[in-house]
């Protein structure tokens, strides 16, 4: 399996459109699925499935908190369900009623967010969220996915349907370059090595596993050698593969487009620490703040979510690595 | 033909039941209980509600959801009345241990959803914070519908628990949808936690509240068996829109310093009081 290398002329594709096509495939095989949105179908791309399957399609208005009631009152009766809106209104807005009826149960209910992150952009930090992750990881019985493109995310709806638990998805709003393998297959609770090194490990989510491909590509020619993970499973997380790779780099950057408080970054370093890895860890990702309205890319770039921040990251690990 | 003779004595002997529990585990809500358990008993014993204690996940069963889940005194010994589990199972509300497969109680302070780990035979939702049983109701009352079944679905809200905003989202939108398999019934007790509904954020008026929404509305006496079983019977004959009875309930009801003393929400009676409680009951 070969991760895609050239970057920059990689095809892209936003992961919600992926979502919509896989919604009406898995309704097709999967006559009990309904599909619940928050007035937000047509971003969410949940609209597709209600043109396909109107009856098994319900909009529940701008009241998410009544959505995830109504979704945990459909899984109740044994159907598989699919909620969606944007990440800030799903998670936060809601959190509650998710924690009481669909963790606690176990309920089957896929939680598909989209815009999450700072990508959506213009909209500004009322719409961008950027500590979901944070607060879905901490319920029990909850899985938390993010996945770095759109062959991912068919591969995580494939795996995912079937298992009558509740998940956690989460999209951003931007087309992300297509860089995984045509052939992988998803794994829950397992990371996928995307590119070898031997100085420093990356281990990203979501839009920041192809920016630390390209930023491993950038840095490969200076003659750093850089090891880059893609690990869209969160929770359940790959501990060995986490392992594996501080073991042998001894140096660890996360990445993810989400708060360095309690995502990604926070549960590699729980294992680091757990596992007494002797590895150096640093965490890119959105300082402790709130961001700004701007066009998606430029924003991502201010917060320093770009590939000159990673690398500046990446030597900031090095050098920590050195002076041990 | 209802045996209301049967019920009245149904009912006396679950007041004692809820009493029982909430002494011996010196914790939990016996006004909410009190002012509920004519209205479960209508329900469950009354012919009203179609449900199988042998089989709880009978395909066919109506559903019944207590979204006011601090009454879960209520539900258990109605539960147990019924015989989903062994009246003796009534001594583990609120007790560490008891008869689920790990140890532990299956009669946790609010109801869990009967396959939950913790939950108990019967229990069609975990409940306990506010609001959220009546969006739950509605999405399983609309799953029914899409499988072509007749069975129907019932909320018990707390009148308390309507100052909670999901309330609103969930009746503006199973009015919208006619969801006529849904009844909603409204333990109107006047009291909550600090106090007299009215004083703390007053909910009335109700019945056009509801209206406003497209319901239909029942006015009912929630104590008054006759009137609850007619009641019932008006909400399953509305068609093409879902149906609330507005329960005018007293908090405490039949143990008469419980009675309208919104001190007792949330207190266990000591062995004084229990015995008190307990002799008035047994009249």
């Amino acid at each position: 399996m070969m991760a895609v290398t050239d970057i920059k002329n990689a095809p892209k594709k936003a992961l919600r459109d992926t979502y919509g096509e896989m919604l009406v495939k898995l309704g097709k095989e999967d006559p009990d699925m309904v599909v619940l949105d928050a007035d937000l179908s047509e971003s969410t791309k949940t609209h597709k499935f209600h043109i396909t399957f109107p009856d098994r399609f319900f909009n529940a208005g701008i009241a998410e908190q009544n959505m995830l009631g109504l979704s945990a009152g459909f899984a109740y009766t044994g159907r598989t369900v699919y909620a969606s809106s944007f990440a800030i209104f799903l998670s936060g807005r809601a959190w509650e009623i998710i924690r009481q009826q669909i963790a606690y149960n176990g309920l089957n209910v896929k939680l598909v967010a989209s815009h999450g992150g700072v990508s959506v952009g213009q909209d500004g930090a009322s719409h961008q969220m950027n500590e979901d992750i944070a607060i879905m990881r901490a319920l029990p019985n909850m899985n938390v996915i993010v996945p770095a493109d759109s062959v991912e995310m068919e591969k995580v709806l494939e795996k995912v349907h079937y298992m009558k638990e509740p998940f956690y998805i989460r999209m951003g709003r931007e087309k992300f370059p297509v860089i995984m393998p045509v052939d992988y297959e998803f794994e829950l609770g397992k990371g996928f090595l995307l590119k070898e090194g031997d100085d420093v490990s990356v281990i990203a989510c979501g839009v920041m596993v192809s920016i630390a491909l390209q930023a491993a590509y950038e840095l490969e020619e200076e003659g750093i050698s850089v090891e880059v993970v893609n690990m869209a499973s969160i929770k359940p997380i790959d501990r060995e593969l986490i392992k594996q790779t501080a073991t042998k780099t001894g140096a660890v950057v996360t990445s993810e487009e989400h708060s360095v408080i309690g995502g990604l970054g926070s549960a590699v370093s729980e294992v680091l620490s757990e596992e007494g890895c002797n590895a150096v860890l640093v965490r890119h990702g959105i300082e402790d703040r709130f961001a700004l309205s701007g066009p998606a890319w430029e924003v991502m770039d201010e917060l320093g979510l770009s590939v000159s921040g990673l690398k500046s990251k990446i030597r900031q690990a090095l050098s920590k690595k050195c002076q041990k | 033909m209802v045996d209301f003779d049967r019920l009245e004595k149904i009912a006396r002997e679950l007041r004692k039941e809820i009493i029982n529990m909430v002494y011996n585990a010196q914790s939990g809500h016996p006004g909410g209980s009190l002012s509920a358990i004519d209205i479960l008993t209508v329900l469950y014993f009354g012919g009203v509600l179609r449900y199988d204690p042998n089989n709880p996940d009978k395909e066919d069963r109506d559903r019944f959801i207590l979204s006011k889940g601090h009454a879960s005194p209520a539900l258990y010994s109605v539960l147990s009345y019924a015989g989903y589990f062994p009246r003796e199972e009534l001594s583990t509300y609120r007790k560490t241990k008891g008869f689920a497969l790990d140890g532990y109680s299956r009669l946790q302070g609010h109801p869990a959803w009967q396959h939950n780990k913790h939950g108990a035979p019967g229990v069609e939702a975990s409940t306990g914070s506010l609001g959220q049983g009546l969006s739950v109701g509605i999405g399983q009352a609309l799953s029914i519908k899409l499988w072509g079944k007749d069975s129907r679905v019932y909320v018990m809200l707390g009148d308390g628990e309507i100052q909670e905003g999901m309330v609103w989202e969930a009746v503006m939108f199973a009015g919208h949808h006619r969801v006529d398999n849904l009844c909603a019934i409204l333990d109107n007790n006047n009291l909550q936690i600090d106090g007299d509904v009215r004083e703390i954020v007053n909910i009335h008026p109700l019945k056009e509240k509801f209206e406003a929404f497209g319901w239909h509305v029942v006015d009912i006496d929630g104590h008054d068996h006759k009137q609850i079983y007619d009641a019932f019977m008006k909400a399953k004959a509305t068609k093409g829109k879902p149906a609330v009875i507005i329960a005018r309930t007293v908090k405490g009801k039949g143990v008469s310093f419980m009675e309208n003393n919104f001190k007792w929400h949330g207190v266990a009676p000591s062995r004084e009081d229990y015995e008190r409680a307990l002799a008035e009951l047994t009249v």
